[in-house]
């Protein structure tokens, strides 16, 4: 006869235990973020004992070595990530989502079942690699073609941050039109639309809200990205003023500094306040792109 | 006995010849020959899985959807065959309309569900365009209910609402046939009744197929049933004898209910 009592203590010791376990990992992430954004903003305060935030966050021009006036402002290098992200952004976001369509709508299955992880090996691409690819490849191309010296500028940081970016918009937005309710797709047919005004008129504007995600995420990885823009983009201080011009991204330049910087000098605190500058940026893209994916599953529902 | 009856020649719509639908190797429907009326509702009746569905789907080519789906015969719609190589799938949609088993009205506000099908032909008028919206809820005993809230969201509109929504999207094109694909199956008593009423409307202008698996509906709304199992067609007369004395044994078990 078989009981359904418990057996003993020793099974709900082991079930707690369990749960522990997976309550702790999870915390571990709460613990790991909060704990690196704590310490970005601790090493981030003294730096600010010596500069104003004001000049910090308004002055273009940042000469920390300089021996008779230190210079602490970002402002040069803020507009050149948002000018490279934003130049990514303007080439991988309408091809992304003309894959997306064409992989979710037109393409057979043998031909999705090809493309697809092709795409996500793009992901898997080093960064050095793409830099590697832009001085190599695109940065003398981008010279010839512009009649410039050399090719390393923010056009260049922009078209490779726009492949590395491509994966994500693609794959994110893909997942958003496939969740498209057939019943939607159906009911356009049905009355006479062809398959080019479903796609445009129904599938689109119903999957607008992930298609946005998608490009957040994909901005996200273009604002933190730093090897590939610090290899390609030719690192000049100066603020930018066009596509064409070297420039100096926040990441490229945490990267060239920190090296070099003697410890617990306004300088290396400077640098992490850039860190901190960065840290908000990129969370704020994403929790963004949360907030608009969890609404559209809702609305999807 | 297949089909039993004859519909004169002149009032005649819809020819259905030796059509078999194969999707892969199962075949679902085998050797159906049917005429169905002008401006009468015909039922298809019959348990699930016995081909209802798929039969009105080969009506406006909707399993054309489907990959693996192979029609074999003919379908003469107006004497003009559906299924030849020259046929234009937009114009065939818009002649033939389809409301379906769950309302599925578009993510965009009422005003705009009945005017997709109207923005995406040819271009009309804004003032053309919002007299065949009203025209079309009226038609769909609608628009008493949303005629102050046009230009809100339709997925706010009751279930009932969204089917009779579905309705007046379809009617907006001007179809000359309606199939309804088990309309009532996702909404409650009152809002069938009054999906069931609009039908009987409907049929002086339309040519009505609905696919039911709700005998009560197929004996209250249609003028001609037809009785499918297991992709064959068993009987197909007029509703009142179908129902008051079929020919078929089969039938008579089904509609009795002793299987289904």
């Amino acid at each position: 006869m078989g009981t359904v009592k418990k057996k003993g203590i020793l099974g709900d010791l082991k079930e707690s235990l369990i749960q522990r376990l997976f309550q702790t990992s999870g915390l571990l992430a709460i613990i790991v973020l909060v704990g690196i954004f704590a310490l970005l903003l601790h090493t981030s305060i003294p730096a600010f004992r010596e500069v104003s935030l004001k000049e910090f966050l308004t002055s273009t021009r940042w000469d920390p070595t300089s021996p008779e006036r230190p210079e602490y402002g970002l402002l040069s290098m803020l507009a050149s990530t948002v000018m490279v992200t934003f130049g990514a952004l303007l080439v991988a976001f309408p091809v992304g989502v003309a894959v997306a369509a064409y992989l979710s709508d037109v393409a057979s299955p043998r031909v999705r079942e090809l493309v697809k992880p092709v795409v996500e090996l793009l992901a898997a691409i080093p960064s050095v690699v793409v830099g590697f690819i832009g001085i190599t490849l695109v940065g003398p191309l981008i010279a010839k073609l512009f009649n410039l010296s050399h090719g390393l500028t923010a056009l260049n940081g922009s078209l490779l941050l726009a492949i590395m970016a491509l994966p994500t918009i693609i794959s994110i937005s893909e997942d958003s039109l496939n969740a498209v309710p057939v019943s939607y797709v159906e009911a356009s047919l049905a009355l006479g639309a062809n398959r080019w005004q479903t796609l445009v008129r129904v599938k689109i504007p119903a999957a607008l809200s992930g298609i946005i995600a998608s490009m957040m995420l994909g901005m996200g990885r273009a604002i933190g990205e730093t090897m590939t823009v610090l290899m390609a983009t030719g690192n000049a201080r100066a603020f930018p003023h066009g596509f064409l011009q070297s420039v100096r991204t926040l990441t490229a330049n945490i990267a060239i500094e920190l090296g070099e910087v003697p410890y617990y000098t306004t300088h290396y605190y400077a640098l992490f306040a850039i860190g901190l500058v960065l840290f908000i940026l990129t969370f704020f893209v994403n929790l963004t792109a949360d907030v608009i994916l969890e609404k559209q599953k809702r609305k999807l529902r | 006995m297949k089909s039993n009856i004859i519909i004169p020649a002149g009032e005649i719509k819809i020819v259905v010849e030796h059509l078999n639908l194969h999707y892969g190797n199962k075949q679902v429907l085998q050797n159906i020959n049917l005429a169905i009326p002008e401006k009468k509702v015909t039922a298809i009746i019959g348990p699930s899985g016995c081909g209802k569905s798929s039969f009105v789907r080969i009506l406006n080519r909707m399993n054309d959807l489907i990959p693996e789906a192979r029609v074999e015969g003919r379908v003469l719609i107006d004497g003009e065959n559906i299924y030849d190589k020259d046929v234009d799938l937009v114009a065939l949609r818009k002649k033939v309309g389809m409301v379906f088993q769950k309302p599925n009205p578009f993510p965009k506000s009422i005003y705009d569900n009945i005017a997709y099908g109207l923005k995406i032909g040819n271009h009309r008028s804004r003032a053309e365009l919002e007299q065949i919206v009203e025209r079309s809820l009226r038609q769909a005993a609608l628009w008493d209910e949303v005629k102050d809230r046009l230009h809100q969201n339709a997925m706010k509109l009751s279930g009932g609402q969204q089917q009779r929504l579905c309705i007046a999207r379809a009617l907006a094109v001007e179809p000359e046939i309606i199939l309804f694909d088990e309309p009532c199956s996702a909404i409650d008593p009152i809002a069938t009744a009054r999906v069931e009423e609009l039908i009987h409307q409907l049929k002086k202008d339309y040519t009505v197929v609905i696919v039911t698996h709700n005998m009560q509906q197929a004996a209250r709304v249609s003028d001609y049933t037809a009785f499918l199992w297991l992709g064959e067609l068993i009987e197909y007369d007029r509703t009142e004898k179908i129902f008051t004395n079929p020919a078929n044994k089969m039938t008579e078990d089904y509609i009795t209910g002793r299987f289904g």
